[in-house]
């Protein structure tokens, strides 16, 4: 029996070690991440030339299947595929086939029938991605664009891509993830890249009824209170409230949250004086952050922004890569 | 089995060729570019001889590679970087070794990506033929004719060696 980080590698990497799936971080060691974060740092300089477009996957075909609505998360999957010169598909799932009885497989099974090379997927439903890569249409590159709360690894890495670049390194590093944890996919994803890669501290802050139960198993040390938190902090990263997510009444009000867990000037202070301020978007202004951090000098926000398009970029790229080196081996198999 | 060449004597020759060129087409301020890694190397050395002040660009042409679906990225890709405007100059472009010619048509497609330039010259050190497409180097350092079983290998930055050796027919599949 494999265990669960074993057979995520296996589903995800080529026999050699090559990307072919992108779905979770689990199973990807640290040279392989750190391979995705050069990879974008390469597409960061493409992005700043006059055009901003590689051919690298000319002549594939991208499908975006959003299953559950993001307007930032798919246009920036849209703007990826472009300037990788791919020919990209949107298709909101919600409102299409499904709701015409057709099934999930018979849908993906039409789409990999007009040869598309990679499916990028968000859904609502934890595990929706894996099954489709491991059940329904191997053959295809997938990637998590987001599933239910388990995991969002490309907003992930760019996150990570943002830390390297203002603080060069993982190691000796102390973050702090503040907020909603319980709804948050991207915290799940982050606390496992800040581990894998080597980060000194992990820390999550936020009001128990939005901490999942065994929250340090994942590889974090809990604060409740926000200013103890933040002590000898490098990096804060602020959760959007997941309004939509909430079930009951796990929050007093929006305004006893911001009171405590609110990030201000004053707050901000009790971190190292160089500390960044990251937030995954879209801002919640006065309810997470004030708008004096959000639009400050610590905040590196809108660089995360850039930066997701390069992270997608490189994990496009690596994908379509490994697939390939996968589809020549099995035609090559198939011929003995 | 390792046979050496005199790298000095070869850059001599590039410069020399290189100056008459650029002379010939009354170039007097060149954009030095040099193709990874081998070219940056030699940009760097050509860059000091000429006594330019520019800074030269270094090109990584890993995403314009026309084998993408044979040999998939090239895991070790750094970002390009050319620290000028490429719009409206002239540009030599230098490579170590040419043989097919596909590194120099990937290399230009990526310049022209950053601008349109006025004339772009293209210099290696080493021309061993075996072209397979239109293209031909302005300026050469030495050309050379290998046998089939002979590979040639630029190492350095410091010092500068060309290598000619036997191919490992078991590594490289000849």
């Amino acid at each position: 029996m494999m265990t669960t980080e074993e057979s995520a590698r296996a589903l995800q990497l080529t026999p050699d070690g090559q990307l072919r799936h992108f779905l979770t971080l689990d199973g990807l060691d640290q040279s392989l991440l750190t391979q995705i974060l050069d990879t974008a740092d390469s597409f960061i300089e493409v992005g700043e030339r006059r055009i901003k477009k590689v051919p690298l996957l000319r002549g594939r075909t991208v499908v975006n299947l959003f299953f559950e609505s993001s307007t930032r998360t798919r246009s920036t999957f849209e703007l990826a595929a472009k300037r990788l010169s791919a020919d990209v598909l949107n298709l909101d799932i919600s409102t299409s086939a499904t709701s015409k009885g057709e099934s999930l497989s018979d849908t993906l099974l039409n789409l990999e029938a007009m040869a598309s090379d990679m499916f990028v997927v968000r859904h609502s439903r934890s595990g929706a991605p894996h099954f489709i890569a491991e059940s329904v249409t191997p053959g295809v590159a997938i990637i998590n664009a987001g599933d239910g709360r388990h995991a969002h690894p490309t907003q992930a890495m760019l996150d990570m891509l943002t830390i390297r670049q203002h603080k060069q390194r993982f190691d000796g590093l102390k973050v702090a993830i503040v907020g909603d944890i319980l709804h948050s996919r991207v915290a799940r994803s982050q606390i496992r890249a800040l581990n894998t890669l080597g980060a000194e501290e992990v820390r999550v802050i936020g009001p128990s009824t939005l901490l999942p139960r065994d929250v340090e198993s994942l590889g974090c040390r809990v604060e409740y209170d926000l200013k103890a938190g933040l002590k000898d902090i490098d990096v804060i990263i602020m959760l959007r409230l997941q309004r939509e997510r909430m079930e009951g009444a796990l929050l007093p009000s929006e305004r006893e949250f911001y009171k405590v867990y609110g990030l201000n000037t004053d707050k901000l202070a009790y971190a190292k004086p160089d500390a960044i301020v990251m937030h995954p978007g879209p801002i919640n202004r006065g309810v997470e952050i004030e708008s004096a951090v959000a639009d400050g000098p610590q905040s590196v926000i809108l660089n995360q922004v850039t930066n997701g398009i390069a992270i997608r970029m490189a994990v496009m790229s690596m994908a379509m890569s490994g697939q390939l080196a996968q589809r020549a081996a099995t035609e090559a198999e198939a011929r003995v | 089995m390792t046979a050496l060449l005199n790298v000095d004597v070869l850059l001599d020759d590039l410069e020399r060729n290189l100056r008459r060129v650029l002379q010939e087409r009354e170039v007097d301020r060149p954009a030095l570019i040099g193709i990874r890694t081998g070219g940056v190397w030699l940009a760097d050395i050509l860059h000091k001889r000429l006594g330019l002040d520019e800074p030269f660009g270094e090109l990584d042409i890993s995403f314009y590679r026309d084998d993408f679906s044979r040999i998939g990225l090239n895991p070790k890709v750094r970002p390009s970087h050319l620290p000028f405007e490429t719009e409206d100059r002239h540009i030599v472009l230098i490579d170590d070794v040419i043989m097919s010619g596909r590194t120099i048509r990937a290399a230009m497609n990526e310049i022209f990506d950053y601008g349109r330039p006025a004339s772009v010259i293209l210099a290696t050190l080493i021309d061993l033929g075996a072209r397979e497409l239109p293209i031909q180097p302005d300026v050469v350092g030495q050309s050379l004719a290998l046998k089939a079983s002979e590979r040639v290998k630029l190492q350095g930055p410091d010092p500068l060696s060309v290598e000619v050796r036997k191919a490992d027919v078991t590594s490289e599949g000849a």
